[in-house]
């Protein structure tokens, strides 16, 4: 048996972890000791947008294309930062054939702009141009187009300037070396024909290649004028697309609404919390109390964890947050009821409550692996917005054995008297 | 209480439950939401203070053009909820400013469109985990009884679970069945959660029920025993505390529906429903069903 000075040892340790874990998960407590570690909020409660792309990579071949995608999720999170949004979030989701680049925007105000601007990001290409016979290459309706390895994400820079006969305002290039080698090949291999570049799927000119290429610069001068010339070189600068994307999805949540949404669903938190503590200690009596301190320390806990992980809160991972609290008492409930049968069999107090734990482990045990399952299925099958709250039920449900299981039983053990002991022996 | 003399009261009260939710599923149907189908969901608010719904509407419809699908409810706290086709982001200026124009300014609360490919790719998944979470339990339950598998074969208890399960998430599917045909209420990924929770939550009853049959299976083993008797006696010890482990659940459901975001409001409906009709589920149709079975 484990000497009783021991238990009161862990049991303070318990009580100080999860005193600490209440003032680290309070906020306003929180932040006048330290900035260490704030909530993370999502965007249905902070307010803000979330953006899904969806990746063409038809033209980009199995080899490349992680290299591409990670390419073009740097792109749009330079972007995206060039509009100061305080913590732009941008991840790959791939599912089943579609690759797809979610962008998240926490409290940016104006949502139009910043879609217009990460819609504007450049697309180029180069393609090769099969004529059909002979000249008459104008007639672009007969002309077959090739597509090339050459895109924009080899552009390295661009600038604007002028063309020495004309004055035309063009588009310098500047590619990377390995870009530049392609562009050589590219070159040395269509010399006397024309070569054609397109702008987000727009054909915007067709030069005749005079010579090969090496050095890896370029220049295009569709219709440019001074101002749409300096834009796109900007826009260049900024990163230019490895692979062509669309906009598939959209949900933005101003921020009040978040925020409504967000105390709402902590004040019916802390009603329900309130009202199972008031539940367990009136049907319970004495091992009640044990059982509503271990739900507050289970609460303090769990948000910690929550907050240090961190997990990202949304309005979904409160609710299961919510239920896990009253799930946490589950386990509480079927000890204390197979406690006072194992009290009506005659046995002490102790050995009741100890019979107690041993034989309502089977049913906690299986039924709690009942909702790990749910859980993981719930985590692998849905979208970014339902993880959180199958994650939060996971956490939830693993946290809830501990505090239910070995929080509850070490202050059992410290309170509840041994002086019956002996009649445990004869029972075993 | 008597549960195994009074079993087809019990059953043909479940029976005739499921047969309702499905008749209700397959009458009305289930109505997709927009993460399922595609679409778009726009909550706003205006400048002007006397606008209505049918205003909305119309002012929309010049803009989509006549016949297409517009729909618009106002709130009580004045703000209004448009649903429209999955839209481009260039259609949505136009809307915006189309209505702008009419109704003063304009304040999104919030939106959302999602593509047709995407929510038809959310709806195979969703299918998926239901069977997958039902499925798995399932076996996980056979799986857990599988050292006494006298005199029930461990299997029994996997299937019987299975069927409860069944039975849990059919009520909760009818109920929004008619909640879809009277208010428009949509099923979204949501629902389907709200599903998976309520297999996860509604098996815990059930196991406590099994595990104290199993329990004194075992303790009689050896002598001669009447399963009904058994069954019977196992169910009644055990109801206190499936009621109990269910009353902590609907109490912190019935707070967030009271006052918890009007948002999840239907969310947290098909729970609750569906844990009350799982804990029923677990003490007045999953033994009597294990019971039938087995006498055969």
């Amino acid at each position: 048996m484990i000497s009783k000075k021991r238990l009161v040892a862990v049991l303070i340790l318990l009580v100080a972890v999860a005193a600490f874990a209440a003032v680290f998960s309070y906020e306003p407590l929180w932040q006048k000791i330290s900035s260490f570690r704030p909530w993370n909020f999502g965007l249905d409660l902070a307010g803000g947008s979330l953006l899904t792309y969806e990746v063409d990579l038809s033209k980009v071949g199995f080899a490349d294309r992680d290299s591409v995608v990670s390419g073009l999720r740097d792109v749009i999170e330079k972007r995206v930062n060039l509009f100061g949004v305080s913590e732009p979030r941008v991840f790959v989701e791939k599912s089943g054939e579609s690759t797809r680049l979610a962008v998240e925007l926490a409290g940016i105000k104006d949502i139009d702009e910043a879609i217009k601007e990460i819609g504007a990001t450049p697309f180029l290409d180069f393609r090769e141009v099969i004529a059909p016979a002979t000249g008459l290459l104008e007639a672009s309706s007969t002309v077959q187009f090739i597509p090339t390895e050459l895109n924009g994400r080899y552009v390295v820079s661009a600038q604007i300037s002028f063309d020495s006969v004309t004055r035309q305002p063009q588009v310098d290039l500047t590619f990377s070396s390995a870009g530049a080698e392609i562009f050589a090949d590219l070159t040395g291999k269509n010399v006397g024909k024309p070569l054609a570049i397109f702008l987000d799927n727009q054909l915007i000119e067709m030069p005749t290649v005079q010579q090969k290429i090496t050095g890896g610069k370029a220049q295009i001068s569709g219709n440019f004028t001074v101002d749409t010339a300096r834009q796109l070189a900007e826009r260049f600068n900024a990163g230019a697309l490895p692979a062509p994307i669309t906009l598939v999805n959209q949900r933005t949540v101003s921020p009040d609404f978040g925020k409504e949404a967000f105390d709402k669903a902590v004040f019916a938190g802390i009603v329900g919390t309130l009202a199972i503590l008031l539940f367990m200690i009136i049907y319970y009596r004495g091992l009640g109390v044990f059982a509503a301190f271990a739900l507050l320390m289970y609460v303090a806990l769990t948000l910690a964890i929550f907050k240090i992980v961190p997990i990202t809160m949304t309005l979904s991972g409160i609710a299961g947050f919510i239920l896990s609290i009253g799930m946490a008492v589950d386990a509480n409930i079927l000890v204390f009821e197979r406690t006072k049968e194992e009290l009506k069999k005659g046995l002490s107090h102790y050995s009741a409550i100890e019979e107690g734990f041993r034989r309502a482990w089977t049913s906690i045990r299986d039924s709690n692996i009942s909702t790990i399952i749910t859980a993981t299925v719930l985590y692998y099958f849905t979208s970014s917005f339902v993880r959180g709250f199958a994650l939060t039920l996971l956490i939830g449900v693993l946290i809830s054995m501990f505090s239910a299981i070995t929080i509850t039983r070490t202050m059992l053990r410290i309170f509840i008297g041994q002086d019956n002991v002996k009649g445990e022996k004869n029972n075993q | 209480m008597n549960l195994i003399a009074n079993k087809n009261y019990f059953l043909g009260f479940s029976g005739l439950m499921v047969v309702a939710a499905w008749a209700l599923i397959i009458i009305f149907g289930l109505r997709p939401g927009i993460d399922l189908k595609g679409g778009t969901e726009w909550q706003m608010s205006f400048g002007k203070s006397d606008v209505t719904e049918t205003a909305i509407k119309e002012a929309l419809q010049k803009t989509a053009g006549e016949g297409s699908t517009v729909s618009v409810k106002s709130s009580d706290d004045g703000t209004f909820l448009v649903r429209l086709p999955s839209l481009s982001e260039e259609q949505r200026r136009n809307y915006k400013e189309e209505l702008a124009k009419e109704f003063g300014e304009v304040s999104e609360k919030s939106y959302s469109s999602i593509g047709p490919a995407i929510g038809s790719e959310l709806k195979n998944k969703s299918i998926w985990a239901v069977a997958l979470v039902m499925f798995g339990i399932s076996l996980f339950i056979a799986w857990a009884f599988r050292k006494v598998s006298e005199p029930v074969k461990s299997w029994k208890y996997g299937i019987v679970t299975l069927l409860t399960l069944l039975h849990d998430v059919s009520i909760p599917a009818g109920l929004l069945a008619i909640l879809g045909h009277w208010k428009g209420i949509e099923i979204d990924t949501n629902f389907i959660v709200a599903l998976l929770v309520v297999m996860g939550f509604s098996v815990h009853d059930t196991i406590v029920v099994f595990d104290r049959i199993r329990e004194n299976l075992t303790l009689n083993r050896g002598k001669r025993f009447d399963l009904g008797e058994i069954i019977n006696f196992s169910v009644n010890e055990t109801m206190a505390r499936s009621i109990n482990t269910t009353l902590t659940l609907v109490i912190v459901l019935v707070t967030l529906l009271i006052f918890g975001p009007a948002s999840i409001f239907f969310f947290i409906l098909t729970i609750l429903v569906g844990t009350v009709f799982g804990t029923y589920s677990s003490i007045f149709v999953a033994s009597p069903l294990l019971y039938l079975w087995q006498k055969k």
